[in-house]
This record gives structure tokens, sequence and C-alpha cells, in this order.
């Protein structure tokens, strides 16, 4: 953890500092074990299953509303790239060889692993209360002008403020909240309701989403919407300070700057 | 660096040793009760395993959606069709007339069954969605004798566990457990929407499980196999597609 190096300096050694504009850091508790723990599983999971979602794609890059759809019937849209099946027609004179099977057993491992994460997450962050401190928006830091600094703070890249280092701003709750509670159990559902077997025991799992077809777009979609977060999830961590922020997330404990201590 | 008491070590080292023998009984429990796929080894047994031990928990007697006519699809889509055998081609020729199902394994008494017998018996549809691993589905009328039907005329052996299904098709077999091999929606599917199950299709004869995707409803089944255990079989591993990197159980 070389890169860790300034983080862990003890803050005050009884030698005296060469560089006396060098802040104080000190070593502030910023995720707990669990948190961390569940985070990277995820994040394993979740680039397992998006590489082996994609490969799944390719053997039909076609989309449906309702409940069917084949190659003989119009799509909703065809994604413009080649397949791994002769059946499809595409714009290329060539046909990607056959990744399905592995693609489908890893998705479905990773989906388990990535299921049984998110229950012990949010067990736990409900008895914890991980959710009403962290993530919950209090009534005193809602504001419409909390959330559009929070916004526009990061647009004029900038660096986020020394609070917010140890605690979320409104815009990172929402955002936390909506990805927990909307966009990963509608992926899961979506998900199972693509199961054959799962929807012979819960027909309405398809029939709610308006088809196995719709199912199946949905689950595109919804899976895009969680890559577009991943994409400025990492923007923001690299924006606060990469190793500082990835770092906390590994160690748990964050570096504060104390610039006018 | 964290120190450990003695009483956390003692405590550590019980819930070790609980959680251990947990899995161990988990383990038992779920071979007894047949939640353990034949193909649980590798580094996918434990995906494998939890879908199909919990699908068999939940999805036991559940049976697939079924829709009104107005929603079958204009058009089935057959999917690609491997060259034909010689063998084949001059049964088809005779228009199947010689096509036989043998029955063998874990039975009473061996039998074989022509494509009229099988149609002398109470003859079943379902209107159900034919969905592929791929993405694609669409919905038809299937018609065809329940497969637990010509179970029960072979006289089945009550210690059997799976029905091993092979195709004229070279190297093309797989199998279903009892479950699936009884369910009431499982056929072997001789018709579709009002007419003959046309060869495109699989005719003259083809699995149906619509509570599993495409590639486990295997087209031009010519034999049946059961048995208790799946070993003797290819690699072992209950069907050629496992051994091609598809998984055995397919609801999913």
């Amino acid at each position: 953890m070389a890169t860790l190096g300034s983080a862990q300096l003890p803050a005050e050694t009884g030698i005296p500092r060469t560089v006396s504009t060098a802040p104080v850091t000190k070593l502030a508790p910023r995720h707990s074990a669990l948190v961390r723990v569940t985070h990277w599983i995820t994040t394993i999971c979740f680039f397992a299953l998006l590489l082996t979602g994609i490969e799944i794609v390719i053997s039909h890059p076609r989309f449906y509303w309702g409940e069917t759809g084949t190659v003989l019937t119009a799509p909703l849209f065809q994604l413009p790239i080649p397949s791994s099946r002769a059946t499809v027609p595409t714009a290329y004179g060539y046909v990607l060889p056959d990744q399905n099977g592995w693609s489908r057993a890893l998705h479905f491992e990773a989906a388990w692993i990535a299921v049984l994460t998110g229950l012990l997450y949010v067990v736990s962050g409900l008895l914890t209360g991980h959710f009403r401190k962290n993530l919950l928006p209090s009534n005193a830091d809602f504001s419409w002008r909390a959330l559009l600094t929070s916004f526009t703070k990061p647009l004029r890249f900038e660096r986020p403020s020394e609070a917010e280092a140890s605690s979320y701003n409104v815009l990172q709750r929402l955002t936390y909240l909506f990805v927990i509670v909307i966009l990963f159990p509608l992926v899961i559902w979506s998900g199972l309701a693509m199961s054959l077997a799962f929807a012979s025991a819960f027909p309405w799992s398809v029939t709610l989403l308006g088809g196995r077809q719709s199912a199946r777009t949905i689950h595109l979609f919804v899976s895009l919407a969680l890559v577009l977060f991943l994409f400025v999830h990492v923007a923001m961590v690299c924006l606060a300070g990469f190793w500082n922020r990835t770092g906390a997330m590994i160690t748990g404990r964050t570096a504060t700057r104390k610039e006018h201590a | 660096m964290i120190k450990l008491s003695r009483r956390q070590l003692l405590v550590s080292g019980l819930a070790a040793t609980a959680g251990a023998s947990g899995l161990a009984v988990a383990a038992r429990l779920a071979q007894k009760y047949g939640l353990v796929p034949p193909d649980h080894g590798g580094i996918y047994g434990l995906g494998e395993t939890l879908t199909y031990a919990s699908q068999r928990l939940l999805t036991r007697h559940s049976l697939a959606r079924e829709f009104p006519r107005s929603r079958i699809s204009p058009r089935p889509f057959p999917n690609e069709l491997a060259p034909l055998t010689e063998e084949f081609k001059r049964l088809q020729a005779g228009r199947f007339a010689d096509w036989r199902l043998s029955v063998d394994g874990l039975v009473a008494e061996p039998a074989s069954f022509s494509i009229a017998d099988l149609k002398s018996y109470p003859s079943r549809s379902h209107i159900t969605e034919l969905a592929c691993e791929e993405g694609w589905s669409y919905i038809a009328e299937w018609i065809g004798v329940p497969l637990s039907h010509v179970l029960k005329l072979a006289g089945v052996h009550p210690q059997s566990k799976y029905v091993v299904y092979t195709s004229m098709e070279p190297d093309t077999w797989d199998s279903i457990d009892m479950a699936d091999a009884l369910h009431p929606q499982t056929f072997l599917c001789y018709g579709i929407n009002g007419n003959e199950l046309p060869v495109v299709h699989g005719g003259p004869l083809r699995m149906r499980l619509p509570r599993q995707v495409g590639y486990k409803n295997i087209k031009f089944i010519n034999r049946l196999t059961v048995t208790d255990s799946l070993k003797g079989f290819g690699k072992g591993l209950g069907s050629a597609a496992r051994e091609a990197g598809y998984a055995w159980y397919a609801g999913i």
C-alpha cells in the first residue's frame, strides 16, 4: 500500500517537521468493514455480470417489447454490433465465436454472489442505522440549494470540501439510495423474470413488466443506467482524490487535511 | 494488528467448527432431497447448485405460463438445423412410419413406441412460450403425449432419478430429473399449432419442456433411458450441451 503512505504518517511523532507547510494528516474512520467488504465483492460481481451480459447480448443484439420476438418479427431496435449467431442479420460479414455457455454460468453465479452480498448489506444497513445515518438525507441537509451546489461543484471540477471526506452530500445520498433501492432491485427482478422456471412460480413477475421481451429490454436499460452510475462514481472519486477515497474504501480510514490547525 | 483474547479465540473456533459442520449437513441434506445438479463441480458449480436447488424448492410443481390462442406467434422461428443424417432421411422418406422411440434403463420392461402408438394415447396440448438462451422467444401450441404417460406405461422403478433422452442428431442427448420428467407440461411433442410437427421444429418427435430454455427441448428424440445416476452417460455431467459448456439445468 505504498500509495497510502502519506495517509499512514503518524500525526505527531515528536520529531520536528522539516516541511512546515505540510498539512497535518489525521486518520479518521470512514467506512465500516462490512461496507468495504460488500463494496468490493459487488464491484467484482458487477464487472463479471457486465462482461458476460455483453457476451450474451452479442448472441441476439435485437430487442423487442411485449412477450415475444424473434428474427422473424420487427425489433424495437437492434444494436449495431456483430452477432455470435449466423441466424441474426447484421451489417457485418462475419459471425463471432459463441461464448454463451460460460457467460451464462458466470452471469448467474456472479448474480447469486451479488444478491447474497446485497442482502447482507441491506440487512446490516438497516440494523446498524447505516442507511438512516449515512444515506438518508436529513431534513436539515436537504435543500434545493444544497442539491444544486452538489451538482455544480463537480461540474466546475472543484474538489469536494473537507466535510465531504467524512460524510456524503445530499446528491450522493440520493444517488446511492436510487441505485440501492431502485436500480439494483429492478435489475434483479427483470433478470429473474427472464427465468422460465421462476416465471412459472411467479407469473406476475413477467406480466407486471409487460412480458418476457419487455423484461429483457428493461434489463438492458437498467444495466446501462448502472454502467452510467459506475462512470460518474469513478469520475467523482478521481475528482475527490482517487487514492484517498479508494484507500478509505480499502482500509476504512480517510486522511483528513487540517490546513488551519 | 488485531489481538485475540482467549475468549475470542474460543468463540471463533467454535463458530468455525459450527459453520463447517453446518455446511457439511447442508450438503448431505441437499444431496438427499435431490438439490445437487450433476454439474455441481468446477468454478461455476456454486452458481449452478444454488440455481438448481432454489428452483427445485420454489418451482417443483409450478406450471409454465400458458397463453390464450390469440397470442400464438404468427411465425414460429425454427432456428438452425444441423445437416440431417442419411438414416434420418430414409425414415423421413417413409413418412416416419418406421420411427421408433425406445425406452430402456430402470423400467419394468424395455419398450418401443411408433409415432402412431404415441398418437393413440390421450393427446394433450399447451400454448406456451419457447424461449432460447440467446434471448428470442415465440408462443406456439404444442401437442403431444405427456412424458409421464409413456414412463408409466414402461413401468419406472421407484429409485429412478433421471430420464436421459437421446436425439437422432449425432452427439445430441440430454437429461432431466424426475420432477421435470413427471411434470404435467413435459411432452413428447409431435404437433404444433394444430399441425404435425415439421422436421425444422424437431418432427417427428421433440422433447418439450416449457420451464427450461430452448436447448433442453431437443429435436428428433428416439430414445429414453431411465436411470438413478448420470455417471455412465458421456462425461457424467448430464448432457452433451453441458460438455459444450452449457449448464445442465436451464430453467433460467
